[in-house]
């Protein structure tokens, strides 16, 4: 196996990490870092996706997503804090309470 | 003069003038109404300027900065993209004109940059061309869209704001992780370039599966409508009225586009998926909707079923021809100006009584006749009854369903009728009937009844513009030839 199989898989395994984070953990602080590690994980496959084969330049492509990437994800993280500390200051809990008539 | 408006970057007016506008709105606080409402007008005045000229030369391509595909940001619009700027335009001037007179200054200075910066993030998705576009597009409408729900500030807005961005951002790192593995397969994201080069692997049926499953987390298709219906009811009633109307439609165009021009030959067996789970919101949507106490939250939950309607044409598109492509996008218009209405009544009975509680509705029409009949004219175009525009949508479906011998598919949107019906008709039937006061009446301004009334009305007169709107979604025959090459 070659070496950029082995970050795209790595990234894979991240992107699942990060998946099973942000269903299973209930404090928010954890699930926006959970989905920060889902978009990491997506990063680095792009950016090892890019290399196609050994001795060639890598792709330029990727790594420009991956910037824009990156910056959708700082503004999103700092949006998804940001609600979390009002949501703290409204509610009392960084915890999204179900009431069971919600679940659908 | 002439050529100045037929040679005129519609296009990228279009995206430039709300961004702009937003801008200035967030600089000059105190003229935010004026600046708000003058860019929405022109943006709406750009979107008939890019009609004109897409009917007289087809469809509009324009690459941004002269660098063009596979490298640069390419601008697109054929009839599909047109409808959809228009459908935008026309509820984006309803709502904003309900919100002059909705919101005081304060809130004002807070909707308005939002509002702009979601209109410039939609049209910038209408005219996207390529799929890593329309990623960050999407994230703009998301994040603009929380931002949104999140304005009138209490606990249940921002824990409704806090679903829905955990949700929207779910989405998109699905789509995204798809569009990565896609540009591995085709080595570009161009769409009209990957249709060409896409084969069917194993990578590319994967990026299916995940984009699929991320656009229908974002248009809340059936079982993944988990989030919609607390961030949609909590809401402030414009915001209500953008998000349902406007932002569920936007992911709903990428799939369609998609499904269009890249997926459409790869999907044994999607389809049907696809059909069966919007059969499964129509119906439980409808009993959820039936089963609310609350107007908004039942208005919420008819949007689910409705966009349950939207995804039965990909059942019959499998097979299917023009018509069933253009039921589809009648039923994205009739039903983006009925909810809009609706969410905008829900707004006005909410000013007037204090709350939203169906039984207490109180007398409702002869105090507000206005309100209450936009509510009932949007109602029976949410029902699909004559002349609405819902009704010529869902009459082709149902059509074009017979045509195939879908029963099943016929069944579900006639029990998803009468479901309709029952609880628009359950909110009519309170707003005759006297309850007990529990709320010092106020007076509801006239501009917020009568732009409810408006788009109510409009949703009913689309009913009769059939063919216009034909000829305006088969510019550049993207949705024809898809529907005779299959």
């Amino acid at each position: 196996m070659n070496s950029p199989m082995i970050y795209a898989l790595l990234g894979i395994t991240l992107f699942s990490v990060g998946l099973y984070g942000l269903i299973v953990r209930e404090h928010l602080l954890r699930k926006i870092l959970a989905l920060n590690i889902m978009g990491s994980g997506i990063f680095l496959m792009l950016v090892a996706l890019g290399k196609r084969s050994a001795g060639e330049l890598p792709d330029p492509v990727p790594h420009a997503m991956v910037i824009t990437g990156i910056v959708v994800a700082v503004s999103a993280t700092a949006l998804a804090l940001t609600l979390m500390l009002k949501l703290v200051e409204a509610s009392g809990s960084a915890v999204l309470h179900d009431a069971p008539k919600d679940r659908s | 003069m002439g050529d100045l408006l037929t040679d005129a970057h519609w296009g990228v007016l279009l995206i430039l003038l709300p961004l702009f506008g937003g801008l200035c709105s967030f600089l000059w606080p105190s003229a935010v109404k004026f600046i708000g409402l003058a860019t929405v007008s022109a943006v709406a005045l750009s979107v008939v300027g890019l009609g004109d000229q897409l009917l007289a030369t087809g469809v509009y391509h324009h690459a941004v900065g002269g660098w063009g595909a596979p490298l640069g940001i390419d601008l697109y619009a054929d009839g599909l993209s047109l409808f959809m700027l228009m459908v935008t335009a026309l509820v984006g001037l309803g709502v904003s004109i309900y919100a002059l007179d909705y919101f005081d200054q304060d809130e004002a200075r807070r909707f308005w940059p939002l509002w702009l910066l979601l209109l410039g993030g939609l049209n910038a998705l209408f005219l996207s061309a390529d799929i890593f576009n329309l990623y960050v597009t999407l994230e703009i409408v998301g994040l603009a869209g929380v931002g949104l729900a999140s304005l009138s500030g209490g606990g249940a807005a921002l824990d409704g704001a806090m679903r829905y961005l955990m949700a929207t951002l779910l989405g998109s790192l699905c789509y995204l992780l798809g569009v990565a593995l896609l540009y591995h397969s085709a080595g570009t994201v161009d769409i009209p370039l990957l249709a060409e080069r896409l084969e069917s692997t194993p990578p590319v049926w994967a990026a299916l599966g995940l984009i699929c499953a991320g656009l229908a987390l974002k248009t809340a298709l059936f079982p993944l409508h988990f989030w919609l219906p607390k961030a949609h009811a909590s809401a402030s009633a414009p915001v209500s009225a953008l998000l349902s109307a406007l932002v569920v439609k936007a992911s709903f165009y990428i799939f369609l586009r998609l499904w269009l021009e890249i997926f459409s030959v790869r999907t044994e067996g999607v389809d049907d998926l696809l059909g069966a789970l919007g059969m499964a919101a129509i119906i439980w949507g409808s009993l959820q909707a039936l089963q609310q106490t609350r107007l908004k939250l039942m208005i919420a939950y008819s949007t689910v079923s409705q966009v349950g309607y939207l995804f039965l044409v990909f059942p019959l598109a499998a097979i299917g021809t023009f018509s069933a492509w253009s039921a589809v996008a009648y039923l994205v218009l009739s039903h983006a100006l009925a909810k809009s209405a609706m969410f905008l009544v829900a707004g006005n009975l909410m000013h007037f009584g204090g709350h939203d509680r169906i039984a207490d509705l109180d007398r409702a029409v002869q105090r507000l006749p206005i309100t209450v009949g936009a509510f009932a004219l949007a109602g029976v175009s949410i029902m699909g009854l004559p002349p609405s525009g819902g009704f010529i949508g869902k009459w082709l479906l149902l059509n074009e369903a017979l045509n195939q011998g879908r029963w099943d598919l016929v069944f579900v949107m006639m029990i998803g009728g009468v479901l309709a019906a029952a609880y628009i008709f359950k909110v009519l039937g309170f707003a005759f009937t006297q309850a007990p006061v529990t709320h010092e009446p106020k007076g509801v301004p006239a501009v917020m009844e009568w732009s409810a009334l408006l788009l109510a009305v409009a949703a009913i007169v689309v009913g009769f513009l059939a063919s216009p709107l034909m000829l305006i979604l088969g510019i550049g025959e993207t949705v024809e030839l898809m529907g005779a090459g299959q």
